[in-house]
């Protein structure tokens, strides 16, 4: 339902990029839509991105739909660009658009998603590997607590979806063989800051008034920023008291970082462009085949890295 | 009716909400067995501060939806479109307090937007005599579009502590949410029930066109209804928006519409419209929010949450079900057979024989020439 009322939401954008440059290339882009923050950034920097490189981007968005993404793929063929960018909706269902794509011999590159197609069909899938995200929140706070005990709360995605499957999964093999950190409790705050901050509300009571808490652990920010209005409502300092790790890095965690109320938060990066282009334009020169799979690194953000830069940095892209 | 002695009338108030008081109670009860301390109450930052204190704030949005839902589905109408005003007067009002407009402001200006989405519906519904279902669904959809729009997509935060205790502060020692939903339910349930208003109501909720025939402005009465029913919508977001600090677009109000029918359902209230009670509705938010805060101290994993939840809730509407009538009749005191079928509520029939205070007061002519059209 949510897709569909961001369907309505967003006008239809089939929007050029500006620059055009003698010989560039030209690649379409078929995004999934704009449901979320993180997607808005990461169809930001795409175009921030092509322009750089001088590469004019053709850009789709198939609000929520994939009839949309495969009817763009199509039109991508036909007006011949060099290469097409697909952020999938699904999992199933692209092999007759991508065959059709092959046989014109225009490489096709996955964004941020991986699909059940025969490898053949792409050329590469830039994507973030989610298990490695949890592991690298729980990488931070192994070392931030060293041998103390530490009870840590975490908040859980929309049960049964798949980034708080394999960050639940990431932080607790992270954490598996330090006995002194244990998770006392896990919920899921589907996502947002509202259920984010009532889940910690209901945690700081059931452990004695959140006295027992050294962390909590939540498998995104927007949760996290939820939690720290929590944990301050009940008279105890976030980032002191109960250190937060989150994952995501959109801006306002930032703005907590600064703060001091937020310990550090794992990005999840928009740029799967970059490196998409970069493998693009290595494979059109030597037309060797890249890997399958190119994974985008999962950087660790902490109060260390001056946050309120990245903030600044960050906010215009549309999170 | 002044005749009727306050204990009778006290009494018979106390069999309307029986089901419900015994379901939250037993409820309640489950979750103090799972959990000792839920029921612990402090006073901590000079507020009262607790579980049951939870279950109260958090029960606030649902709690006041609960209260426009109850006269809509009084006039056997029903109205999809509120979890989406919530978004759309979140945003407004985020936007408005982060371009620095005064509270008051922002206060009437989110209120009148609540009331135009009610106003909405309420022309589609009253005049154009589209289905209920039908016209509030086209909100529904579009509404969270337009509140998408106002946030541009994206999560509209603000930095202002004077709008923030809407969702999060206290007056004295009461957290404001809570002094919000219960105020509200007072007011409406005086202006319903110290007028004629809830008893026209129900009239045109058994039969609008016999109750027109009778000369009650039915048109009148559908306006207000959805009327109120957006403005509650106005003030939960209000609450869900201060207490966030932010506007979620996607997310705010999401499905409450739901929740808010539950309670509606859960109290007693026919969806086939008449009779209803706001305090039975209210105590039905209650028991939602008892389970859903219930689940959380408990410490089960998440994947039984909404298990746990329907097998609760599927067990409460079984003990009001009018099939298991006969069996409670047993247990009722004499006068008390006849429950009609297909009335989704247990309410009991005794003290309708006086038949004289405000909540019975449901016109017996219309209800056993009910529901024809």
């Amino acid at each position: 339902m949510r897709q569909v009322l961001a369907t309505i939401a967003v006008a239809f954008t089939l929007s050029l990029a500006s620059s055009v440059s003698a010989q560039s290339l030209t690649v379409g882009f078929s995004q999934i839509g704009s449901e979320s923050g993180w997607r808005a950034a990461e169809t930001t920097v795409t175009k921030q991105e092509a322009e750089k490189r001088g590469i004019t981007l053709k850009f789709a968005d198939a609000q929520q739909k994939q009839e949309n993404q495969i009817k763009a793929v199509r039109g991508f063929i036909a007006q011949g660009v060099s290469a097409i960018l697909i952020a999938p909706v699904v999992a199933t269902g692209w092999d007759a658009v991508l065959k059709e794509a092959k046989e014109e011999k225009i490489p096709v590159i996955l964004l941020d998603r991986q699909i059940d197609a025969p490898d053949s069909l792409y050329l590469t899938a830039v994507t973030s590997d989610q298990v490695h995200e949890g592991k690298v929140a729980g990488d931070w706070l192994v070392k931030d607590v060293g041998s103390k005990d530490c009870k840590v709360v975490e908040l859980q995605g929309t049960t049964g979806s798949s980034p708080a499957i394999n960050r639940k999964k990431g932080f607790e093999e992270a954490i598996a063989s330090h006995a002194n950190i244990k998770i006392v409790r896990s919920q899921t705050g589907d996502f947002t800051r509202t259920k984010g901050k009532e889940v910690m509300e209901s945690f700081i009571k059931a452990e004695g008034g959140g006295k027992g808490i050294c962390a909590v652990y939540a498998h995104n920010d927007d949760m996290a920023v939820g939690a720290i209005q929590a944990i301050k409502e009940a008279g105890l300092k976030p980032g002191t008291d109960i250190k937060v790790v989150s994952i995501d890095a959109v801006p306002d965690i930032f703005k907590a970082m600064a703060a001091g109320e937020a310990n550090a938060t794992v990005e999840l990066t928009p740029n799967m462009a970059g490196p998409a282009f970069d493998i693009l334009a290595a494979y059109l020169k030597d037309k060797k085949e890249p890997k399958k799979w190119v994974q985008t690194e999962s950087k660790l953000y902490t109060a260390k890295d001056d946050p309120m830069k990245v903030y600044e940095a960050k906010k215009g892209l549309g999170y | 009716m002044q005749t009727t002695p306050i204990s009778a009338a006290l009494t018979r108030k106390l069999r309307r909400l029986g089901p419900q008081l015994a379901a939250l109670f037993a409820i309640l009860a489950l979750i103090t067995l799972i959990s000792p301390g839920f029921l612990s109450i402090t006073v901590q930052n000079g507020r009262l501060y607790g579980s049951l204190i939870d279950v109260l704030v958090r029960a606030a949005p649902v709690a006041l939806l609960t209260i426009g839902m109850t006269l809509v589905i009084a006039t056997r109408g029903i109205d999809l479109s509120i979890g989406a005003v919530i978004a759309i007067c979140g945003a407004v009002a985020a936007s408005l307090v982060a371009d620095g407009y005064p509270l008051v402001a922002v206060l009437v200006a989110v209120t009148a937007v609540g009331l135009v989405c009610g106003l909405w519906n309420a022309v589609l519904v009253a005049f154009l005599d589209i289905q209920p279902i039908i016209a509030t669904l086209i909100l529904m959809v579009a509404g969270r579009g337009i509140a998408q729009l106002i946030t541009e997509g994206v999560i509209l935060t603000f930095n202002n502590d004077d709008f923030a205790d809407i969702g999060s502060g206290a007056l004295f020692g009461i957290p404001v949410p809570v002094l919000l939903w219960l105020a509200t339910g007072l007011l409406v349930g005086l202006l319903v029930r110290r007028t004629a208003l809830g008893f026209l109501i129900e009239a045109t909720g058994i039969n609008r066109r016999a109750a027109m025939l009778a000369g009650v402005q039915a048109r009148f009465l559908l306006i207000f209804v959805y009327a109120v029913s957006g403005v509650m919508a106005a003030i939960a977001g209000l609450i869900i928006t201060a207490d966030i600090r932010g506007a979620d677009a996607n997310n705010a109000g999401l499905w409450l519409e739901l929740d808010a029918i539950l309670a509606v359902v859960i109290g007693g209230t026919s969806l086939n419209g008449g009779r209803f009670s706001i305090t039975a509705s209210l105590i039905g938010a209650l028991i939602i929010q008892s389970i859903n805060t219930g689940i959380l101290v408990s410490g089960f994993p998440p994947e039984f949450n909404l298990i746990i939840k329907a097998s609760i809730i599927i067990v409460v509407l079984t003990l009001q079900s009018p099939a298991l009538g006969f069996i409670g009749g047993f247990l009722r005191p004499p006068g008390n057979a006849g429950q009609p079928i297909g009335k989704a509520s247990a309410e009991p029939r005794a003290g309708e024989k006086a038949g004289t205070t405000r909540t019975d007061r449901a016109p017996t002519t219309f209800s056993t020439q009910e529901r024809t059209s």
